[in-house]
């Protein structure tokens, strides 16, 4: 059972809170993702797990053993780093049993092992070279393969496929996907790509500035962003997010922004529960959730027309509302006949709200 | 990667690092230390003195700084005024100059001509300071010697380069010597001005002087600065001319370094070798510390 | 004009150039010529009839011979320790969170640069007299070592920098124990700065004069440098078919050591720009 769990862990390097009190449970089998931007102490997190870090606070359990006070290798884990650490003194064979040499399993028996996890991964005609003469995808498998010859308890893997091109990128994107799976070891990697944690990972946790913003499966992250950080990291490109002001009415509801008014009355009841009329909020939606409208509507913003971009099978239409850039997705490859002034058209089933702080509302 | 992560624990650290501190400590820390204390002393090898040295205060200094005599040939000031002209012209002008010049013409050149040269230069750094001083001593005689050969064959007059110019002599000995490093560093130093910025220069009308002046010297300032600081502090200690010539004739180029080894080692008197040795010290200590703030203008700066 | 300028660029150039050269060609003349000139003197002459007559004189003088032996114990034992302690040092003060560890580094410097060896050669001499080490190789080695480490561990730290913390950090993840890592990790890998370090130390003793002159001097235990010096400072004309191929041959293992650095490693090191 190689369950991972954090239990309020904080790391501080000085002054810096690199992790601040987070807690964390990774199921058994699991492929986890640790998301956010750079310096948000996703990789501190990592390095905490695997015990190249200790936590100023905070326990750390694997497997049900607690480890926090365990050095990384009495702790059955396995690390792919970003630069793979493949050592350019050593052969690509010695590279992948070196775990076992120093485990003291013999030569033969290491040549053995390493042979067969080379040829599970495409690699084996690779031993005898040396890690210089190796192309980025197969120093990535290189590394992969001395992670997974000493049949660890977790993988952990760090910013994995950041160095490789965009096209290396997507075939080793599948590649761990598929290896993950067949091996059913529980994984967790660390990236600042949220397409590639979005592709990969059965859950997801949203990570800022050393805390955890939300946790959950791709498809809960990104249909229900819980701070209008989530909801502007998530998605590709990100929600829109446009300041405005609630109106309650009577039995109405609106929302007010400097050049347009939005009925948003099927949501009355649950927003009259939160806020006050008046209430600074922060309207929510994704350009594939917006369309453009050929008049006014309540249901429409006013736009004005910025640019308009082809991308193959789409168009990115950028329009400006309330002097904020608002993206919207066309599905069509007919360049659309557009004037300066457009009316967005906005389903408001499709709608997040946030407060003025950046919280969910609805 | 972060910073900080404990590959070694602090006291395996603590451990290596022991044998360093005990070395640093013996022969760099208790000498200096030591040194200063012996110098209010009149501690000498042998005789009375050597068991039983007692403590004469600033005896030592006074006889070193006696304005009245200081100046004389064999005493403190007369080896203080040699070390300070040999300084200026071998360390200043000779080594960094030099080091300028050949570092600027062959700027952006490569090829044979440039490897021959540095190789040149730095064959006469690298060789031991012994053969290098009997070669001179070949190259100086006043008959043989291959310098007056070439003035003899160009009809000039010969010198006597030992005995009539010998501050002279370790002068430009000293220079040739250790052009080496300076032309290395000023070499390194202007393959860091990117030549989009020469060009642009050269576009605009600039002349090769006008260029140096307005682009290159700004630019490498702070390494002219480095070099000199550490080329004078160098010289300033070096011991080398003693094997050349022995700080003769009649002390005409008894530098400081040899002043302190012939008093502290003719009669063994240690108390006012140490006095000596202490000035050297403090001198080196301006230097070094001068070194260390500009290294640290720099960090701060770029 | 523009012409003009430029040929008298041109000429000015060349001028500087010959005379360069010429500066430093013209002392080494006598160096490369005498030893194979039996009629050996001050003068630079082309020898008539080359000959190593004059080499196998030195290889009979067993006081030279055993001269250069000493300046060999001297180098090798310096070498010896300064590479070991220099690399232990380095290392730990990169990777272990020694405090202080950056004031540390700096006072190396400014100590290393101030108390050098003729500033120092009173004490020092004093030290090793006390220590009953006077005219003992011992001495001298401990001395050199003193006075080299700090340099030393600025080279090695230099390239121990280099090193990426993640293989260290693979290591240990993959069950390497601190030992293990050191071993099979960080020693191949820092191999190269340790031979920089080893050759710098070995030609900086090898050449040394100052130290091991006031430190040893009865004719079994001096080393070549002053065997060299008391050859041509002697009462009397020194015998310069002897006294210069000795030189000479006194010089070569520098030379060669030189090439072998420059040739495997390029120049940056061994210029001591990274002091």
């Amino acid at each position: 059972m190689a369950r991972i769990a954090l239990d309020n862990v904080s790391k501080r390097f000085g002054p810096v809170r690199a992790v601040d009190g987070v807690s964390l449970t990774i199921e058994d089998g699991e492929f986890f993702a640790l998301l956010g931007p750079s310096g948000c102490g996703k990789t501190t997190t990592l390095r905490l797990i695997a015990g190249l870090e200790k936590p100023t606070a905070g326990r750390i359990a694997v497997g049900g053993r607690d480890v926090t006070d365990l050095p990384p290798r009495d702790r059955d884990v396995a690390m792919v780093f970003q630069d793979y650490a493949l050592y350019p003194h050593m052969l690509i064979l010695d590279n992948i049993g070196y775990p076992l040499k120093v485990r003291g399993i013999p030569r033969g028996e290491i040549r053995r092992r390493v042979t067969e996890v080379a040829e599970s991964l495409k690699i084996a005609e690779l031993l005898d070279r040396r890690p210089a003469q190796l192309s980025g995808g197969q120093q990535q498998r290189a590394a992969v393969a001395r992670a997974v010859v000493y049949k660890p308890q977790v993988f952990l893997f760090d910013e994995p496929l950041s160095n490789l091109d965009a096209k290396l990128r997507l075939e080793a994107r599948s590649f761990l996907k598929h290896l993950q799976h067949e091996l059913g070891v529980t994984t967790i990697f660390v990236t600042h790509d949220q397409a590639e944690a979005v592709a990969l990972a059965d859950r997801i946790a949203v990570l800022n500035e050393g805390r955890i913003i939300q946790v959950g499966t791709p498809r809960e992250v990104y249909r229900r962003p819980l701070t209008t950080f989530v909801a502007s990291f998530i998605g590709s490109p990100p929600m829109n997010l446009i300041p405005c002001r609630l109106k309650l009415e009577g039995q109405t509801a609106r929302l007010e922004g400097k050049s347009f008014r939005l009925d948003i009355t099927s949501w009355r009841e649950p927003l009259a529960a939160k806020l006050q009329d008046g209430a600074e909020v922060i309207l929510g939606v994704r350009p594939e959730h917006l369309t453009l409208s050929p008049g006014q509507s309540p249901r429409t913003l006013p736009g004005e027309l910025y640019v308009t971009q082809p991308q193959g099978a789409e168009y990115l239409i950028i329009v400006l509302v309330d002097d904020t850039p608002v993206s919207i997705r066309l599905f069509t490859d007919e360049p659309p006949a557009l004037e300066r002034r457009v009316w967005v058209q906005v389903d408001p089933a499709r709608l997040h709200l946030y407060g003025a702080g950046g919280e969910r509302v609805i | 990667m972060t910073k900080g992560s404990l590959i070694l624990s602090r006291r395996t650290g603590f451990l290596f690092l022991l044998p360093t501190l005990a070395f640093v400590v013996f022969f760099i820390i208790g000498p200096f230390v030591w040194v200063f204390w012996l110098s209010f002393t009149n501690q000498t090898l042998t005789g009375v003195t050597a068991v039983a040295p007692r403590f004469v205060g600033l005896a030592n200094y006074l006889r070193l700084l006696d304005f009245g005599t200081w100046m004389t040939r064999g005493e403190f000031g007369n080896a203080l005024r040699n070390s300070a002209q040999f300084v200026f012209g071998s360390a200043i002008v000779g080594q960094a100059g030099l080091g300028l010049l050949i570092a600027w013409a062959f700027y952006r050149r490569r090829g044979s001509l440039r490897e021959v040269i540095y190789t040149l230069v730095i064959l006469a750094w690298i060789i031991p300071d012994v053969v290098v001083a009997f070669t001179w001593m070949a190259f100086l005689d006043r008959d043989a010697g291959t310098l007056n050969a070439v003035l003899r064959f160009l009809h000039l007059a010969s010198v006597d380069w030992l005995i009539k110019q010998p501050l002279l002599s370790i002068i430009i000995f000293n220079t040739w010597r250790g052009t080496a490093f300076s032309m290395l560093l000023f070499s390194s130093a202007l393959a860091t001005i990117p030549p989009s910025y020469l060009e642009t220069a050269e576009v605009v009308g600039a002349s090769g002087w006008q260029k140096f002046r307005d682009i290159i010297f700004p630019l490498i300032r702070n390494h002219i600065l480095t070099d000199i600081i550490l080329v004078t502090l160098w010289t300033f200690n070096t011991f080398t001319p003693f094997l050349l010539t022995g700080g003769g004739p009649t002390f005409k180029s008894e530098l400081i370094s040899i002043h302190t080894f012939r008093i502290a080692f003719q009669f063994f008197e240690f108390g006012r070798g140490g006095a000596i040795a202490v000035m050297m010290l403090l001198i080196n200590l301006a230097l070094a510390l001068t070194y260390l703030a500009i290294l640290r203008r720099k960090e701060v700066g770029t | 004009m523009k012409l003009a300028r430029f040929i008298l660029v041109r000429v000015a150039f060349s001028l500087f150039v010959t005379l360069v050269a010429a500066f430093f060609t013209l002392p080494l003349l006598w160096l490369v010529l005498t030893p194979f000139n039996p009629r050996g003197t001050l003068a630079v002459e082309i020898p008539a009839a080359p000959t190593l007559a004059n080499f196998r004189l030195v290889f009979a003088n067993t006081f030279a011979m055993r001269a250069l032996l000493n300046s060999a114990i001297l180098g090798l034992g310096a070498m010896l320790i300064v590479t070991l302690v220099a690399t232990m040092s380095a290392y730990a003060l990169s990777r272990a969170d020694v405090p202080g560890r950056d004031f540390l580094i700096y006072a190396l410097i400014l100590f290393s640069s101030v108390v050098t060896g003729t500033a120092a050669m009173v004490p020092i001499f004093l030290l090793i007299f006390y220590l009953g080490l006077i005219d003992a190789h011992l001495g001298v080695i401990l001395v050199f070592t003193g006075g080299l480490l700090p340099t030393a561990i600025f080279i090695m730290r230099d390239f121990v920098e280099g090193l990426p913390r993640s293989y260290e950090e693979s290591a240990l993840v993959s069950g390497a124990t601190p030992r293990q890592m050191f071993k099979d990790v960080i020693l191949p890998l820092v191999r190269p700065g340790m031979v920089v370090v080893a050759i710098w130390t070995f030609v900086n003793v090898w050449g040394a004069f100052l130290i091991p002159f006031i430190l040893l001097r009865s004719p079994t235990n001096m080393p070549a440098s002053v065997a060299i010096y008391s050859f041509y400072t002697e009462a009397g004309t020194p015998i310069i078919t002897l006294t210069s191929s000795y030189a000479l041959l006194f010089a070569l293992p520098v030379l060669v050591l030189y090439l072998l650095v420059n040739w495997r490693y390029g120049f940056r090191f061994f210029g001591g720009i990274k002091r």
